[in-house]
């Protein structure tokens, strides 16, 4: 559709959001990522039936190990989209582009040891 | 000594008895327990000496009530086995009857949770079943648990507890069969709010014979406000306030709730004493014991023989 | 299998604040089933130890690794030549096997970062309950294969008690009670008679209560 989206976001490409384990998350924002937002597909439409049902579950429980940790909850999101709305996606990327800009950087980058 | 106390004796002589509760103090008062005592005096045939009632310390009930022993009332001391090992039970069984109580009332016990020291270590080494048991060995059998010799045994007249309004029925009649096979004499219930069920039990425990064996006495509440029976009816575990008496309690005027509750209770003893097989009432008028006499002398059963 | 749950993080970064050379070690079994210190777990929480030492401000080395047990020493042997090099090592092997790595590997500080609970089962996916004591004296065939010592919170060998409300236990209403339960079988079974037997007095003795406990076989030592 052609339709532009924030440059700082990196798109890693999953068969489905259900391959998305804790680890990986919480790797990103060691590496220094400021927020990582999981989109999988709208409920009720995975492919591998409830692979974004357990996505979101994850997440949930991911804002928990974040807080703790010192990172904050609100640096990991899961959204739900259609492939077909292309709209929906960009205006994702800008809005949480914007919640992290909000938020500022990765408290692991302010630090150095 | 008199082997007998009060209590058994009036149950010997055919009469109707009257009990009522009484709970000790947070604190070294025994004033506290004093006063209480002499509310009840000469109502009640004997008291009931909660044993740290809910889970939450209070004055030990073997202590309190040596307190009204001394006063010329007969207790009935109460022993749970949440807090203690079979050890300091039969301990506490030979100081209790060494100091004159007569009567000892067998129960679980609430569980720590509900109390002021959750993270108490939970006991349970016997169960109320066993500690029936245990008495009746103690005092027939001259024996301990272990088997070894009690010289001299207890005189103790054993007591325990059922809820006879609290599906499903037959368990509980089964339970207090049970019990009564284990040694007990006479059995306090739960208080009773709905009659229907209560006299449901009864048929049960008639056919099973056990009011022959055991003494069965009702236990009633007054109920002094409709925030109390809404409390009992949610918050209490096995209580089963009908709605009918919540809606009696609304249908007065608020100064004049008390005085309902008082009615329904008199009301509601007036029809136990109707039933074959009830030997008798246990008031447990909670934090109200002021109201006991009222209630003793309007449903005739005052003065005590 | 034995159930835990790990410690809440600021416990164990309080734990962990002397030292600054880690090793989070996890173990394959019952900890791995109950997902708290299996490989997956380590990675995890190694991964959060290390940014909060970061936003702390704490140069620190958190390395990970997972044995197949921590209770049998042929496992522990695995760390003898690596383990010289950490200041401490955080286990998240049930109590067992933080004591046994402990009492093989004396001169390094060995760190509890689970809590064990309960020998259980799983209920289904992310949900075990508690089944045994490990009283030492099974009593599962009187009781109809309901363990009275464990699901019952008063350990009544003669109830249900007082407390017993529409089949659940007086301190969870999400608790079934043990008792409601074992009648049930009883009458499926037509064995009502079992029932009104009074059971006796249990012999604490072969439990934790008889003091801390050990097994021998003689035909087995090598």
């Amino acid at each position: 559709m052609r339709i532009s989206y924030p440059t700082s976001i990196k798109i890693i490409k999953v068969p489905c959001t259900g391959r998305v384990d804790i680890i990986h998350i919480l790797k990103a924002f060691e590496a220094g990522a400021d927020g990582v937002y999981l989109v999988g597909c709208l409920e009720g439409d995975c492919h591998y039936l409830n692979g974004n049902i357990r996505a979101g579950k994850r997440v949930k429980y991911i804002k928990k190990l974040l807080e703790e940790t010192g990172i904050g909850s609100d640096r990991v999101s899961m959204y739900n989209v259609s492939s077909a709305e292309g709209m929906k996606f960009a205006e994702i990327a800008r809005e949480f582009t914007e919640k992290i800009k909000a938020l500022g950087p990765n408290p692991l980058k302010l630090i150095r040891v | 000594m008199s082997t007998q106390g009060n209590l058994e004796r009036v149950l010997r002589s055919g009469g109707f008895v009257v009990t009522a509760e009484c709970g000790p103090p947070r604190g070294v008062a025994p004033d506290m327990i004093r006063k209480k005592g002499e509310m009840l005096k000469g109502y009640v045939d004997a008291v009931n000496v909660t044993d740290n009632q809910t889970a939450v310390v209070r004055m030990s009930s073997l202590a309190s009530s040596v307190i009204l022993k001394d006063m010329g009332i007969d207790p009935v001391m109460q022993m749970v086995c949440r807090d203690r090992n079979r050890i300091a039970i039969q301990s506490d069984v030979l100081g209790a009857a060494a100091l004159g109580i007569k009567n000892i009332l067998c129960l679980s016990g609430d569980h720590q949770r509900f109390g002021d020291h959750k993270g108490a270590k939970n006991v349970f080494d016997i169960d109320s079943v066993q500690l029936i048991q245990c008495i009746k060995g103690m005092r027939d059998d001259g024996r301990f648990l272990s088997g070894e010799e009690v010289k001299p045994g207890p005189s103790i007249f054993i007591g325990c507890v059922e809820n006879p309004c609290i599906e499903p029925l037959e368990i509980r009649a089964m339970r207090l069969a049970k019990k009564t096979s284990a040694g007990a004499q006479f059995c306090q219930t739960q208080c009773v709010f709905n009659l229907g069920s209560f006299e449901r039990w009864m048929e049960m425990v008639r056919q099973l014979h056990l009011h022959e064996k055991v003494s069965i006495i009702a236990g009633v509440t007054p109920l002094r406000s409709v925030g109390m029976a809404n409390y009992m009816k949610k918050n209490v575990p096995g209580m089963d306030v009908p709605d009918e008496l919540i809606d009696r309690l609304k249908g007065v005027p608020k100064e004049k709730t008390s005085e309902e509750g008082i009615r329904i209770c008199v009301e509601t003893i007036e029809r136990l004493m109707g039933i074959e097989g009830v030997r008798g009432i246990h008031i447990m008028a909670i934090g109200w014991e002021d109201v006991v006499p009222e209630i003793v002398k309007s449903a005739g059963l005052y003065p005590r023989p | 299998m034995i159930v835990a749950d790990r410690k809440p993080f600021d416990e164990i970064i309080k734990m962990l604040a002397p030292y600054s050379n880690i090793l989070v070690l996890g173990c394959n079994e019952c900890v791995t089933v109950c997902a708290v210190g299996g490989a997956k777990e380590v990675a995890i929480l190694a991964s959060q130890i290390r940014m909060r030492r970061m936003t702390d401000g704490v140069k620190t080395k958190v390395d990970e690794k997972t044995l197949e047990r921590q209770c049998d020493t042929e496992y522990l042997e695995e760390l003898k030549d690596v383990i010289g090099s950490y200041d401490a090592v955080l286990s998240l092997a049930c109590g067992c096997g933080v004591q046994f790595l402990g009492e093989r590997y004396i001169d390094t500080p060995v760190l509890p970062g689970v809590n064990t609970t309960f020998m259980g089962v799983t209920e289904k996916q992310g949900f075990w309950t508690e089944r045994c004591q490990g009283c030492g004296n099974c009593v599962l065939d009187r009781t109809m294969g309901i363990c009275p010592v464990t699901r019952c919170a008063k350990s009544i060998f003669n109830g249900p008690c007082g407390g017993s409300w529409g089949g659940k236990c007086e301190i969870d209403k999400d608790l079934p009670c043990a008792w409601h339960l074992i009648i049930e079988r009883y009458k499926e079974r037509g064995r009502m008679d079992a029932f009104m037997e009074i059971i006796p007095p249990k012999d604490w003795s072969t439990a934790r209560d008889g003091g801390p406990r050990k097994r021998h076989r003689e035909d087995m030592e090598i």
